[in-house]
């Protein structure tokens, strides 16, 4: 017993970990089907609607319908990807090419250490955020982690050893040095708004202002009052902007391009190794969709100008998380939507409107709100 | 545990930048590179230097690296050096970086013992001059604070730098161009 109470404060992390990374692949998963589904929707298809586990899927009614919705297709598609036979290409390099899924799927899956999900309040009536690690550089620690995500593409469109895959890779990186000068752009008012500055109190000593620095929580807090999209849509603009870019989505895909380039980074790889890049896309889309949700759409606030009115008990922490969640489910179909929305841009195009406009337009708005905050200050003072 | 860990990541970082030198293949070394700045990112961390080990991953890992290796893979540099060890440069080159590893290696054995104690200070004097400093913290805010109080100038003047080397790339890519 001793042991076991000197031990759990190890094994109690370990174990929230083990629970949020199967979350996390149950969510990766459901997505690929969201998206066959969607996807069917908008082409006026059917989709995957004839995967039936025994058992389960021969409950009368039930049954039926968890069958025609594809809720079995996730299982059959990854014993697909499992029990396929693995082909490498004799001209690989063996190396990197095996490195590169794991380098692909590891920082999304590090990431989501920082991403808060909900709150809860602790016996002294203080809000908390329920996450995995609470830092103050949460923000920053996301955008360093996931920027490491793009060797995985890069190594595969090199290691394969030709040439589709290795324009799909050359691609990939300069799309990714162009679009995350943007994306950090235009972070930054959203966080010096959510940032208060400190003051002197009556006996002179200082009071810091904001308590919460980069991190992700403080930015939910502050958005009770009015969710960041409703008074920042320029930065929600380029910030979405740069979230497709990032995570290479339709019309971003430029390492995939499938019409151009075969299917790019992955023409090479086969089975579990593509499954693990194909998790990895969606991983990311889960990613970026929770970062949305969170800093411009009051994360689990209930509406622009109700903040909370989940209770303080179990119950309340759980309602929270529940419509956290329902916000990124309406992310992940709208990632999805625009993919069967809108068309490729030509590569030229990607780079053009990185550089040309999504660039100055972040810059100019960093700038016309720290213009805005200094005014404010000023007047308010 | 913390020791331990520190030898760890010591020994990563130190054996990929090894092998970021000697390897003939410039993928590889670009990849030992990113694992070296990973791994003094680690370092960052074990010194509670947070914002800094973030800045390391983001600026360095994620950001230059992809620049390394984008223009390695495009140039394909790697067929032009395969003579390591032969011109005098690099040989030259390697003899002084050992030398000067040398002379750290001693002066960390021999008088390097006295490591001043690490204690809490503030940063700096408060720039309104009134109430007291701003405690001393690993977040970003005291990085924030004599960033742009203490350090204006430096900072300026690098940021001057940075300019000044952006426009001599431009200058030079433009004339490049316009001449072919």
């Amino acid at each position: 017993m001793e042991f076991l109470d000197a031990s759990l404060p190890y094994i109690m992390p370990i174990v929230y970990a083990v629970l949020m990374i199967s979350v996390f692949m149950g969510l990766c998963s459901y997505s690929v089907l969201a998206e066959r589904k969607v996807s069917s929707w908008i082409q006026g298809r059917v989709g995957p609607n004839r995967t039936r586990v025994p058992l389960v899927g021969h409950i009368p009614i039930l049954g039926n319908v968890m069958t025609g919705l594809g809720l079995f297709q996730p299982v059959a598609d990854g014993l697909k990807f499992l029990f396929k036979e693995e082909i490498v290409p004799g001209h690989v390099n063996k190396g990197y090419y095996y490195l590169a899924p794991i380098i692909a799927l590891a920082p999304a899956l590090t990431t989501m250490v920082v991403l808060p999900f909900g709150r809860y309040v602790d016996a002294d009536g203080i809000t908390q955020p329920l996450v995995l690690a609470n830092v103050d550089l949460g923000m920053l620690i996301i955008l360093g982690i996931s920027s490491l995500g793009v060797y995985g593409i890069v190594l595969a469109g090199w290691s394969s050893n030709s040439k589709y895959p290795f324009l799909g890779g050359v691609r990939a990186s300069a799309q990714m040095i162009s679009y995350e000068l943007a994306m950090g752009l235009a972070l930054l008012p959203v966080f010096m708004w959510a940032a208060s500055p400190g003051y002197y109190d009556s006996e002179g000593l200082f009071v810091e202002g904001s308590r919460y620095g980069m991190s992700l929580f403080g930015v939910v807090q502050s958005q009770q009052a009015a969710w960041t999209i409703l008074w920042q849509p320029l930065s929600a603009l380029l910030f979405l902007v740069a979230l497709f870019a990032e995570t290479n989505r339709l019309p971003f895909d430029m390492a995939e391009s499938e019409t151009d380039l075969v299917g790019g980074f992955h023409t090479e790889y086969g089975c579990f190794k593509f499954g693990l890049f194909f998790v990895a896309e969606y991983a990311h889309i889960i990613m970026g969709s929770g970062i949305f949700v969170l800093l411009f759409l009051g994360g689990w606030n209930f509406l622009p100008w109700v903040a909370d009115p989940w209770g303080d008990g179990i119950f309340g922490s759980v309602l929270s998380v529940a419509w956290f969640m329902a916000k990124v489910f309406f992310m992940i179909f709208f990632f999805i939507w625009m993919r069967w929305t809108l068309p490729r841009f030509r590569y030229d195009q990607v780079m053009s409107l990185g550089w040309k406009i999504l660039l100055p337009l972040a810059v100019g708005n960093l700038v016309l709100n720290t213009i805005i905050i200094a005014l404010y200050d000023t007047l308010t003072r | 545990m913390i020791d331990i860990l520190f030898y760890v990541f010591a020994a990563i970082t130190l054996t990929s930048a090894l092998l970021m030198v000697v390897s003939p293949n410039a993928v590889n070394s670009a990849m030992c590179m990113i694992v070296a700045f990973v791994g003094t990112a680690a370092l960052f961390v074990l010194l509670e230097a947070y914002f800094l080990a973030v800045l390391q991953v983001l600026v360095y890992a994620g950001a230059v690296m992809v620049l390394f290796l984008f223009i390695i893979m495009l140039l394909d540099v790697d067929k032009e050096t395969n003579q390591i060890l032969k011109d005098k440069l690099t040989l030259s080159a390697s003899i002084a970086g050992f030398a000067l590893l040398v002379v750290l290696i001693c002066s960390a054995f021999a008088g390097g013992q006295h490591l001043p104690e690490t204690s809490l200070m503030p940063v700096m004097e408060n720039p309104t001059g009134e109430g007291i400093g701003i405690p001393f913290t690993t977040s970003a805010k005291s990085f924030g604070y004599s960033l742009f109080t203490k350090y204006m100038l430096p900072f300026q003047v690098t940021g001057f730098l940075l300019l000044a080397g952006m426009i001599g790339v431009i200058v030079v890519s433009k004339k490049h161009s316009a001449n072919s």
